[in-house]
């Protein structure tokens, strides 16, 4: 218990947690501005070909995450068409991958949720004079419980994976390694007492931002 | 208030769903000003009449004629903001009863004054309810809550569907009040009621409508006292069989 404890105050575990808020926070904020509009689009039209889209949010939703690290890997390797970047093992590749994992999930259950609110609150606020973009704006506001919970969802999905940044970010130490897989490569060494220190760290981090998120839905509930 | 030249005019308009026609009107006028109730059994149309007025839907069939411009498609926006609906179930919006009120204000870009708020709030007896959630509310003030909304931002046009249907004696009469404080400033009104009291109480003329066919359009105490068509006679004394 004491060398647990005493994992606790190793001076990379700060570092790790740091990059992992970063790579995490930005891949979430790319798939919120990204996934919010689009599943909320999906949401309010209906429009020819919508069920192959919506078919392809739900399939991504499920999607491995170690598919999605392949893909983008091939694509920012040196031969792939976006190699120029230079983005390969570094936190820009991690971010990718990561908001790549979590747009379909802020998508797909933004579109429920939008597609959730009662077709008649979609006519009181056109009777009451609003304009196209007012009226879906209020529709998303009505369903910002479960647009939030789509993010709670997205931010579980990308903090937890381990797979897509292990393959693009490399986990290089100082560089790109992240709670995850730094729980792995400590684990592979044997150094279990520091792989419990981060695992139990991970688990803090997710439930302490889970806990600001769930105020936040409940605020909004309550408004 | 005058009474004067169609605001609204249908011509042999049909109005289906899928194989079922809801709506057979030869001719309708509402007339600007006026408050005209359309009386008759649920499910004679007159909801879907509303949804017409308010261009909710276009007609299957026939002309719709709002401010003398034939509606064939979405009106602009500055047109559409000149009507309203209180419907038969309103929906409350998440929010405070005082954010539900000033709605059509906020979409309008208009300033809400907060006297008038306070005035309306305490007219529709919901002084006490302004900061409450509006999804908590019960029937009854979730209709005044609808209805007060509706006048906020002075609309030329009220359409109201049953708009007292879950209220107590005590508040349909504050609603009739500012439905009449609405006439007196000249805004026109279509009232679809089963009420036959609330028409003879507030409406200038009063139409019954069975099977979706406009059966007679009269001033209401002719069409309600005299009634021409052997329907509406039937209707009113409660033998008609539907």
């Amino acid at each position: 218990m004491s060398q647990l404890l005493s994992e606790f105050r190793r001076p990379e575990l700060l570092q790790i947690v740091a990059l992992t808020l970063r790579v995490t926070g930005a891949a979430l904020l790319l798939a919120t501005l990204a996934g919010v509009p689009i599943g909320a689009l999906l949401g309010l039209v209906r429009f020819r070909g919508q069920r192959v889209i919506t078919l392809a949010l739900y399939t991504g939703m499920g999607l491995p995450p170690v598919v999605v690290g392949l893909f983008v890997y091939l694509f920012l390797s040196r031969g792939g068409p976006l190699g120029p970047l230079g983005w390969l093992f570094t936190p820009a590749a991690m971010i990718v991958a990561q908001a790549i994992i979590a747009f379909p999930l802020v998508a797909g259950l933004t579109m429920s949720a939008v597609a959730g609110v009662d077709h008649a609150v979609r006519e009181q606020v056109f009777a009451l004079g609003a304009s196209r973009w007012q009226s879906a704006w209020t529709v998303l506001i009505e369903a910002r419980v479960g647009v939030t919970a789509a993010i709670v969802a997205a931010f579980g999905g990308t903090i937890s994976e381990v797979g897509a940044v292990m393959l693009v970010g490399g986990n290089i130490e100082g560089q790109t390694r992240v709670l995850t897989t730094a729980i792995v490569l400590y684990t592979r060494q044997g150094e279990f007492a520091m792989a419990m220190a981060l695992g139990v760290t991970l688990i803090a981090v997710a439930f302490g931002a889970n806990v600001l998120l769930l105020r936040l839905q409940g605020r909004l509930r309550d408004r | 208030m005058t009474v004067g030249a169609s605001l609204y005019r249908l011509e042999s308009i049909q109005h289906r769903y899928g194989e079922r026609v809801v709506l057979d009107i030869d001719r309708l006028d509402v007339r600007r000003g006026e408050t005209l109730a359309v009386i008759g059994p649920s499910g004679s149309g007159k909801s879907t009449l509303l949804r017409l007025l308010q261009f909710l839907e276009r007609p299957t069939e026939g002309r719709l004629w709002f401010d003398s411009v034939a509606v064939d498609a979405e009106p602009p926006v500055d047109v559409r903001r000149r009507v309203t609906t209180v419907f038969q179930r309103p929906q409350v919006l998440s929010r405070s009863v005082h954010a539900n009120l000033t709605y059509g204000l906020s979409v309008r870009g208009m300033p809400a004054h907060p006297a008038e708020i306070d005035r309306l709030l305490a007219a529709l007896g919901l002084a006490h309810l302004a900061h409450a959630a509006a999804h908590t509310l019960s029937g009854g003030e979730v209709q005044r809550v609808a209805f007060g909304r509706a006048l906020t931002f002075n609309p030329d046009v009220l359409l109201l569907d049953e708009p007292t249907a879950n209220l107590d004696p005590r508040n349909v009469r504050l609603v009739e009040h500012l439905i009449r404080e609405r006439q007196s400033q000249g805004v026109t009104i279509v009232l679809a009621t089963h009420q036959i009291f609330q028409a003879r109480r507030l409406a200038h003329r009063a139409a019954l409508l069975l099977d979706g066919q406009i059966v007679e359009a009269a001033p209401t105490a002719e069409l309600l006292d005299h009634p021409s068509d052997p329907r509406t006679r039937a209707f009113l004394t409660g033998d008609m069989i539907y």
